[in-house]
Order: structure tokens, then sequence, then C-alpha cells
């Protein structure tokens, strides 16, 4: 096997070492200690309860509701994101950008801040309630339903999906469209033969940036899920700051991990069959 | 002469206040090689994409077949273009890629497979099917792109400077690739570029355009023989054009000498351009020519020396086999029939430019 470090210049190596101490002191030793945790007791002996934790039935539920929620907002995200990038990415080359920023724009406002804002939106006596019953029309009743927490996670993320799908849209050379049009495709041919595989790479990139956090959340869920609604993130949360049970909240998030891990090697897959399948 | 084959009647296509084309006019017939030659920005690509379909003119009518296609969308036409950077989908093998056109026409599996045999046999690449066009050369791409072209059996080929990204040797041998292809297919090839050996090399006629007009319309003789004026002069290969005045016929006053030549129907005392090409120059002992000159520079270019002869206050470029080293004094002769007399220009957009490219 090659030993990647000795096979480094020694001025490479300096140039390397920040990045190694890095990746050593924050990656690998917390992870480790996160392993620790998770497959031990409260005495540090090994256990595999705090993993097996999961099936129980809070927690299997709260699993089962974080999956179903997160594919919800990512396919939402994904339906939304594209013909948007599409557009922004059509809408000439280069002029767009003040556009694209305009949709980036809230990513850089604080996310908590825009959840408490949906809060007071949703909320029986929010804004948009408040200007419904004023026109006599019937109100709605989303905030602490699962709505609302997606309809969160999608406003929260949507910035996410946008960006790579755009970037990889505005790159890809405008020839191909032409020459599959010039070989006879129609509009929609073009688009899913041609368009549409070319950019999987952006849409792969935006699925994961939107699902891994959708997954690992607890503040939309915790601000506007009421509290009534626990997804796997505020499992996580409680174990770690009211029970104080630092090796049962480990062994969910080894769980957690092992699940975004699994969803994304499938995604990449599909990816690649796709790819060369068509 | 083979019929009208495409048609382009009084075009003109702006970009906001820039005029591409101008009450642009042409016609291509049946099995011709054509080339639209001229500098950048001179209108030559905008032509071949609203011959392709890709760009509507503002005014004036596409006619194809004597069929106005004006507005027909590229996958309606009956035509199929070369992209100057190949365009072969990169998600797709080279198989995949020459039987794009024909699945999208619903073509039957077995005629696929022959065509593709077909296509890949003629532009010399027989066992690339299974390939990604990313593990290819340049010119390896450049022929499948021909070959997903004409699968489609076009009656007529559009290519957008196919040859630009390819290196000097590779760019010669396909230019007499696609001489064979054209023969062999017995289809119109329409060919966009900024090169003038290249057009020379294969066209039945070439279209030499500057700033959205046509220059001149001829073959590659008649255009580099016969320039019909001094940007065509300048445009292809090297020239001499110099100011003179047309005393009468056959007979040219040049930097205060008389040249004898064969132009006639110009007037007399009229003031007019001469093109001499630097080959036509023949250096003679001084004294034997018609003016007299000192060598300043050589140049050895590989076939030919290129010399600067300092005559009557004229740089005079001239080309010879053999070398007159600097300072020498010699005398130039010029053969009356190798003598080009051109009209002044009549508008900025003939006048000879640099070119930049």
């Amino acid at each position: 096997m090659r030993k990647p470090w000795k096979s480094l210049s020694k001025k490479t190596r300096a140039l390397a070492a920040p990045y190694f101490v890095w990746s050593v002191g924050f990656i690998i030793i917390p992870l480790i200690i996160i392993f620790f945790y998770g497959f031990a007791d409260a005495n540090g002996h090994f256990t595999l309860s705090n993993v097996a934790s999961i099936f129980s039935h809070v927690n299997l539920k709260a699993l089962i509701i974080s999956m179903l929620l997160s594919f919800l907002s990512t396919f939402v995200c994904l339906l939304i994101a594209y013909p948007l990038a599409y557009i922004l990415a059509e809408f000439g080359h280069g002029k767009s950008s003040l556009f694209a920023f305009i949709f980036i724009l809230p990513m850089w406002m604080n996310s908590l801040l825009r959840t408490i804002a949906w809060q007071n939106l949703l909320e029986k006596t929010g804004l948009i309630n408040t200007i419904l019953s004023f026109f006599h029309l019937p109100t709605m009743m989303i905030i602490n339903t699962p709505w609302a927490i997606v309809l969160g996670m999608v406003y929260d993320f949507l910035p996410f999906m946008i960006l790579p799908i755009y970037n990889t849209l505005s790159r890809l050379e405008i020839d191909y469209a032409n020459a599959a049009r010039d070989l006879g495709a129609n509009g929609w041919q073009t688009f899913w033969k041609i368009t549409w595989p070319l950019s999987l790479p952006g849409v792969i990139s935006g699925i994961t940036m939107v699902f891994v956090p959708s997954l690992t959340t607890f503040v939309i869920s915790d601000i506007l899920g009421g509290g009534k609604i626990l997804l796997i993130g505020n499992i996580i949360e409680q174990l770690f700051t009211q029970d104080n049970d630092w090796n049962a909240g480990a062994g969910l998030s080894i769980v957690l991990m092992i699940f975004i891990v699994i969803s994304m090697i499938i995604t990449d897959k599909y990816d690649k069959e796709d790819a060369t399948k068509k | 002469m083979a019929a009208k084959l495409i048609d382009l009647q009084h075009i003109t296509k702006k970009y906001g206040e820039n005029v591409i084309l101008d009450d642009f006019s042409l016609y291509i017939r049946e099995n011709e090689f054509v080339t639209l030659l001229g500098p950048s920005g001179c209108g030559k690509t905008t032509t071949l994409r609203i011959i392709g379909g890709f760009e509507t003119p503002d005014i004036g009518n596409v006619m194809f077949q004597n069929r106005d296609i004006t507005n027909l969308p590229p996958n309606k036409r009956e035509l199929n273009t070369v992209f100057q950077k190949y365009a072969l989908f990169p998600h797709m093998n080279i198989e995949e890629n020459i039987a794009f056109g024909l699945r999208i026409k619903n073509k039957s599996n077995e005629y696929i497979k022959d065509k593709i045999r077909y296509a890949l046999k003629l532009v010399n690449l027989e066992g690339f099917g299974d390939r990604m066009p990313d593990s290819l050369s340049g010119g390896q791409q450049q022929r499948i792109a021909i070959a997903r072209a004409i699968v489609n059996e076009p009656k007529v080929l559009l290519l957008d400077e196919p040859l630009g990204a390819l290196d000097l040797k590779l760019r010669q041998d396909m230019q007499y690739e696609l001489i064979r292809l054209k023969n062999e297919l017995g289809i119109t090839f329409i060919y966009v570029t900024h090169d003038q050996e290249e057009a020379l090399t294969m066209s039945d006629t070439i279209v030499v355009m500057n700033q959205g007009y046509i220059q001149q319309i001829g073959s590659p003789t008649d255009i580099y023989n016969e320039p019909q004026n001094a940007f065509v002069a300048d445009f292809i290969g090297d020239s001499n054009i110099i100011s003179g005045i047309m005393v009468h016929d056959k007979l040219v006053e040049i930097l205060g000498a008389k040249f004898d030549c064969v132009d006639t129907g110009f007037g007399e005392n009229k003031p007019v351009d001469v093109v001499i090409r630097p080959e036509d120059i023949d250096l003679v002992d001084p004294g034997n020519g018609t003016i007299d000159g000192i060598v300043t520079d050589v140049i050895f270019k590989g076939v030919h020396y290129e010399m600067c002869v300092m005559a009557r206050n004229y740089e005079w470029i001239v080309h010879s086999t053999d070398c007159f080293p600097v300072d020498t004094r010699v005398g130039i002769h010029v053969d009356p029939f190798d003598i080009q007399i051109m009209n002044k220009p009549e508008s900025e957009d003939e006048k000879a430019v640099e070119i930049v490219e």
C-alpha cells in the first residue's frame, strides 16, 4: 500500500500540516469520542443498547417521521428549485447573477430568525390568518403540524438546492442543447435526454445539501411543530441537554449518521447508473 | 448548373444597435462546397446559425428548396450542423451519440446499427463505438461529430470552424478528409472559417465577407487571382496594394512608373488600386526591371524567401525561391497579366483592414 503522507515532499508536508492537525483534532478525535460514548454504558462498559435504543417505539417513530418529512421537503425543494435555477441560468449568461443573488440573499439571514418569522405568520392569530379572516375566508391551521415543519424546511434550505443546480446549468455548454435540436429533438426531448442528465451532479449535491440538514434539524420542529412533533434531532437534543444521557444521544447520532451515509450512497449510485444508461 | 438549394433573401440581423448582417442575399446550389470566409465579426457564423435555425433574421427570408423555412425550428430542418467545439454529448458513448438523431426519428435497431457501422467506417474510426467522448482526441471527436451529423442523411452539412481547435498537421489531414467525405456523400457543405488557406484548399465557391456584407463570391482561383477590392486582396494571401492611375487601357502608372497590364474598361487617367501578389514579382538585375530598389529585409519561410524591397518610397513584399541579401540593388519586373487593377473603394467596408485573429 502507498503511504500518502510519506510520498509527499517536505514542503508539501509542511503546507499540509495545519490541515492534518485540523482533521485529527476536529474530525477524527470527536468521532472517536462519539463512538466511545455511543458504544458504552454509564460505567464505561461496552454495550449495544444505546444504538439499539433506536428500536424503541418513540425513537423509531421519530426517525420514520424525520425521514418522511426530509424526503418530502427535499422533493418539494427540487420541484421549486429546478425550474427556478433553469430560468435563472437561461436568463442570459452573466446577466442573471443579480437574480440569483436575490434568491440566495435569505441564506445570509439567521435561520432561527426566519423560522420564528414563519411561526408568527402561521399562528392561529398570526398575520396570515388575520388577513384571511378580515376577508371572511376560512383560516389555516397548519402551525404545529408536520406541514408547518416541511414548510419551514423548504423555506430554510431552498437556496442550498437552487445554488448547485444553478451552477451546473449555467456552466452547461449551450451547444449541447443546440446539437440535440439540430439532430431533430424537440424542446422536451432535448431537456430529458440532454439537459436533465447533464445537470444531475448539481441535483445530487442539492439533494444532499437539503436532505442532511432536514434530517438532523431540531430547531424547525421545535418552533413550527410546537414541541408536539418529535423528530430524531429533537430526541438527540433532549438526551444531551435535558436527560444528560450522553451515551444514548451519541448512540442515536451514530444511527442517524449511518442512515445519511446509506441514502447518499443510494443517491450517488442512482446518479451513476442513470448517467451510463441513457 | 445544379438547382438552388438554399436561398437567403435580403437578410438583416441586429443585436441591439449592432448590425451583423445588412440586406444580405446569397444562394447555394446543390452539391456545392461553399465557404463563408472573413475576419471575426464579419457575420459568417451568424449566417450559418440563421441557416441552421438557431437565429431568426430580423428582416428577410430563408428559402430551402423554394420553401420558406425562416421560422422553422432547427429540429424540423433537413440539415445538420458540426459545431465548433464538437458538442458531443458527454454522458453518452460514441454509438449513442451517433444514434441520437436516428432514435429521435424512431428508426429500427437494425437500421441504426447499420448506420453506425457505416458512419464509423466513413470517418475511419471503426471499433470506437463503446468509447466515451472525453477519451478521444480532438481530431477523433471532430470526426465523430461529423459522423453524428451525416447518419441523418441531411441535404446540407453546416460546419462552423470545425478545424479551429486542431493543430496544423491534423488540420491539413482533416481538410483532405472533408473533401473526400463531400465527394463520397454528394451533399452540400457550408463551411465557415477565417482561415484563407483552408478556404482555398477545400471550396468550390468562396464567399468573402466583411462587416455583414459580401465582398466577393467566386472560385478559389478567382478570389485569389482576381480580387475585386482591396479588402479581398488583403485578406486572401499577402499582397502589395498600391494606389495607381489607369493611364488608358492596358497601361497603369504606379509610383511614377508605367507598367503594362491586361485590364481594360477603367477609363483614362482614373485613380485605381493595383494588386500585385508577392510571388508574381520577379527580381532582376538593376536597370532590367521597370523600377529599381534595395532589399531591406529577408526572412526564410521554408518554401520561399520573403523579402522587402524599398523602391520609390514603397516597401514591396516579394516572395522568391532565390535569396537576395539585404542591401542588394535589384530591378522589379511584373508580367502584365500578374497586375490586378481594382476600382477605388466606394465604401468604408471595402477598405483593406487590419486582420486580427
